[in-house]
């Protein structure tokens, strides 16, 4: 009802005596609500969920009933729903903006694929339930392989690796393991300089030695630097390379062909880390390229949501000198429909007899979430839609670079680039503002930064991918403001404004060295 | 295409503005040899063709909710509130990415310390971290994680433990090079001199499931007596975390490592994935620990907020030197558990908790009124084994035919122990009705009667 008294408001004729906004008492700032903490506002005699009474029956539990408090407060429902809204309102979101992490292939997120992936035929169903009850999920699984394989050019796939560094792992078990079939001892992996770090970690956890290869000016991988390492070391010593293609400079490895050849020919075999699969798709086939396994990131490439960090999902295609090696479970066709087999050892089994899986990565199948939503996209899109995706999102980025490579350094000069580009902040040295200010002021300016930081290689890096999901206005505003920002620090004014940026966000700049030096990883009660 | 914004006439005024012909134009500067695509796959669809497609699909399978349902093993059917899915989907959380830059990303961290806490506190251990893939993946890290710790390489298996996480362990000594060994299947019963008899001065750590993959309850002490007093650390496994309402926490009992698969709270059955992974220990291990972690701190004035923190083992860092080669959480699948986890509260868990163990126990006595049915277990919370007098797979397919999803036979997960035949695992969630119970009573003496 409207209060009667009331008057239609109307702001003051001048805006000169306007106040400064100031501290309000309750924390709030209009739309934007402080929130404490669950263990603050959350009691241990409140719930937000009304069971149905139980049987009394005799308890079973072998004397180890938990007599004890265990410490989870609980809210109900309306405080609940109310809590999370707010924790949500204090997140930045590809929904709610240009989001132009590089290596993270931001797309939007179709909201069919998450009413797909909500069909209780997908959602409700056991890993564990007879396969005769499952066959439209195995049917969905050889249908995304079918998908995968193709754009691919691949020979086989392993579905269950959970996320891209568990489907490294997959891929170079399965070399290792096709190495100790063949009785070989090879033990060193080479890896670029530009790699993401999950590339030498997983070599380093299967016991591999790594040899960095160095990046030549151009900030691609030559082939005869490859074929250098591979004599220094010895070419009966090279297990294999790790090689991301597009690399992490978002650029083509234009020797990715010769650089296959190099490592075949000294017997070692070719892993491509396919995290920016996004830039190719439906248009160049990692296996015509020589390539012997590479992982998917779905959660990138087939836009399963990034879900503030997690579930990611990350296949493994193999070329046909892999396959036999493949991990359990795999999808197997016969007569009576499609066959998960999960061990080869049940003595009734017409598996292929050439299978050597290297193992079990994961419990149960994996991420069957994740392959509805990337199916669902990838049937949206089509082969068409495919490729017209990779060449739209290769546009904006090359778009970008046209627009900003006056006024920022590209560290291997000015060259086409795929999905993303890279500037570092060289063009800024003595203007006393850094990536990471430029970055914390695009924040105030509404954008989320692009990726700093990252890769090593250049002081300063701005990793940029804006996917094909932004409009020309979307990417001309994103431009327009960093340009401004940029003549901003070159004209050395408001130095200062960039090192307390942002200055617009529920908190400002936060304390990560204090953070890591004495961490606090839970909550504990003041009066304990 | 619905999902792309440019028309014609903005891809060529920005391929003007770039100075190149067309995009193909661009790949070949770029050096990206274009190939000939394949062309067996089809052109794009509707909306309302790609969900008629998934939608067939989807029919094609039988839903848990379809009838009468005990499947468990390592997942677990349970009601999760409406308003858990709806605010998972919220845009801020569901297409947000990791918060690397915290000033704007302080709901997905404000949840994973909360998260952290909770999962702390459920697992009765000092810290935990922001989640790993799955239970079965952090078993496999936390027995790398005992490796770092005691210097030693010979992981001590429970032969009770899920076979998965056993096989995740097992491709994990085989590709890194440590040794495992195994104690004796014991169907039933939470058999423990075997395992204690069998650690040594080599061993790094003994890994016990607990309710076991059988249901069988373990008081810890004991193990982890013996386990500490050689110098190895005991690292405890649990696959339904709704237990731990009702049942001492492993970490109280003084285990060092805690591992829980996550889905029971907030998650669906999803046909194994995407889960989540809690992973617990002491204190003192921190800087061993995988995986990412938030922690607390204050901004540039004074005020409370979170971080990522710790970062320095990880392998954006370390690379070859990381503790772990993990980049990704379960970020999603933890706001849904921690949300789950604040609906119930304590008092909503350790109800739900009875609960289940109700229902389950009632399952057994009415199971084991059944000739040719004996019930295995002394202790269980929800699940438990069954010797049927004949072998359980075909048991099982037969009551599926009927409409009736029994279990998970031994075989299943044993394909090559011949002795496990007969036996059939059979878990009962708040979600099995009374008449689910007698339905499956009925439908089991006709098929073994037969």
């Amino acid at each position: 009802m409207l209060n009667n008294k009331g008057r239609v408001t109307r702001p003051q004729e001048s805006t000169e005596n306007l106040a400064e906004p100031q501290e309000s008492y309750s924390g709030h700032k209009g739309l934007l609500m402080n929130e404490p903490l669950l263990f603050e506002v959350g009691g241990l005699d409140k719930t937000g969920v009304d069971l149905p009474e139980y049987v009394e029956t005799e308890t079973l539990l072998g004397g180890l009933e938990r007599k004890d408090e265990i410490g989870l407060p609980g809210l109900s429902e309306p405080e609940a729903v109310r809590h999370y809204v707010r924790l949500s309102q204090q997140n930045y979101a590809i929904d709610s903006g240009f989001y132009p992490l590089g290596s993270c292939t931001m797309k939007h997120n179709p909201r069919l694929n998450e009413k797909m992936a909500r069909l209780p035929g997908f959602t409700d169903i056991h890993p564990l339930q007879p396969q005769s009850s499952v066959q439209g999920a195995l049917q969905l699984m050889d249908e995304l392989s079918h998908w995968l394989l193709e754009l691919t050019g691949m020979d086989s796939i392993a579905l269950s690796p959970k996320a891209g560094a568990h489907g490294e792992l997959c891929g170079m078990m399965a070399i290792k393991a096709a190495l100790e079939a063949a009785n070989s001892s090879r033990n060193i992996v080479l890896v670029p300089e530009s790699a993401h770090g999950t590339n030498p970690a997983t070599a380093a956890q299967l016991g591999f030695k790594v040899a960095s290869i160095p990046a030549d000016a151009d900030g691609t991988v030559r082939a005869s630097a490859v074929q250098t390492a591979i004599e220094e070391n010895g070419a009966e010593t090279i297990a294999g390379i790790m090689l991301t293609n597009p690399n992490t400079c978002g650029l083509f490895e234009r020797e990715i062909k010769a650089i296959a050849d190099a490592v075949h020919d000294a017997g070692g075999y070719f892993y491509c880390d396919g995290a920016n699969f996004n830039a190719i798709m439906g248009r160049v086939r990692p296996g015509d390229l020589g390539v012997d396994a590479m992982h998917f990131n779905l959660h990138k490439t087939f836009s399963t949501p990034h879900g503030g960090g997690g579930p990611g999902s990350g296949p493994v295609v193999l070329s046909e000198r892999l396959s036999a090696f493949a991990p359990l479970p795999f999808l197997q066709k016969s007569d009576d429909g499609l066959t998960l087999v999960e061990d080869l050892d049940d003595g009734e089994s017409d598996s292929p007899s050439d299978a050597q899986p290297f193992g079990r990565l994961t419990a149960f199948h994996g991420q069957m979430g994740m392959y509805v939503r990337a199916l669902s996209y990838i049937l949206s899109h089509g082969l068409d839609g495919l490729a017209q995706a990779s060449g739209d999102a290769v546009l904006n980025a090359n778009y970008i670079r046209t627009c900003l490579k006056d006024l920022l350094n590209q560290p291997f000069g000015d060259q086409a680039c795929m999905h993303e580009v890279l500037f570092d902040e060289s063009s800024l040295a003595d203007s006393g503002v850094t990536t990471l200010d430029i970055a914390k002021r695009l924040i105030d300016e509404g954008f989320h930064p692009m990726t700093i930081y990252f890769p090593l290689v250049c002081k300063g890096a701005m990793l940029i991918e804006p996917t094909e999901s932004e409009s020309q206005t979307s990417i001309d505003l994103f431009v327009e403001t960093l340009t401004s920002l940029i003549k901003e620090a070159l004209a050395g004014e408001n130095e200062e404004a960039f090192h307390q940026a942002p200055v617009h966000t529920p908190r400002r700049r936060l304390d990560e060295t204090a953070a890591a030096r004495k961490p606090i990883l839970r909550y504990e009660s003041s009066s304990d | 295409m619905r999902y792309l914004p440019h028309t014609d006439h903005t891809r060529r005024a920005m391929l003007d503005t770039i100075g190149v012909a067309s995009i193909d134009d661009l790949f070949e500067q770029a050096g990206a040899p274009l190939q000939q695509p394949p062309t067996s796959l089809p052109p794009h669809k509707s909306e309302m063709e790609v969900e008629q497609h998934l939608s067939a699909l989807s029919g094609l399978n039988r839903a848990a909710g379809d009838g009468a349902f005990f499947v468990g093993c390592g997942a677990y059917r349970h009601h999760v509130p409406a308003s858990v899915d709806h605010l998972i989907q919220r845009s801020e959380f569901l297409t947000s990415y990791t918060p690397y830059q915290p000033e704007i990303s302080q709901g997905t961290l404000q949840y994973l310390f909360e998260f952290q806490t909770q999962v702390a506190n459920l697992l009765g251990s000092e810290i935990a971290n922001a989640s790993l893939y799955d239970g079965s993946t952090g078993c496999g890290e936390a027995v790398l994680m005992a490796h770092r710790i005691t210097r030693r390489k010979k992981a001590l298996l429970s032969g009770n433990l899920h076979p998965h996480y056993a096989g995740v362990v097992k491709t994990l000594s085989h590709m890194s090079s440590f040794l495992v060994d195994q104690s004796e299947v014991v169907p039933g019963q939470a058999a423990t001199a075997d395992l204690i008899a069998k650690i040594d001065d080599e061993t790094s750590c003994v890994v016990v499931q607990t309710p076991d993959v059988f249901g069988s309850l373990y008081d810890l002490r004991e193990i982890a007596d013996a386990a500490q007093a050689k110098g190895a650390l005991l690292i405890a496994v649990v696959t339904e975390v709704v237990s731990l309402g009702a049942i001492q926490a492993p970490g109280d009992m003084g285990a060092d490592i805690v591992i829980a698969e996550g889905q029971s709270i907030g998650n669906g059955l999803n046909f194994g994935g995407p889960y989540l992974g809690l992973f617990a220990c002491r204190q003192k291990y921190v800087r061993q620990m995988p995986g990412r972690v938030c922690g607390e701190t204050i901004d540039a004035d004074g005020k409370r907020g979170f971080v990522l923190t710790l970062s320095t083992r990880e392998q954006h860092i370390r690379r070859e030197k990381a503790t772990s080669n993990i980049c990704t959480n379960s970020g999603l699948c933890c706001l849904a558990f921690s949300i789950h986890m604040t609906l119930l509260g304590e008092l909503g868990l350790k109800k739900l908790a009875k609960l289940n163990h109700s229902k389950a126990v009632q399952l057994s006595k009415a199971l084991s009124e059944i000739e040719g049915v004996e019930v295995l277990n002394q202790s269980f919370f929800n699940e438990f084994t069954v010797r049927l007098n004949k072998p359980a797979e075909p048991i099982v397919e037969r009551l599926a035919e009927k409409n009736i999803l029994a279990g998970v036979p031994a075989s299943r997960l044993w394909p090559d122990q011949k002795p496990l035949d007969n036996l059939l695992m059979l878990a009962a969630t708040e979600t099995v009705s009374d008449a689910h119970i007698e339905e499956l009573c009925t439908g089991l003496k006709e098929v073994l009667d037969a």
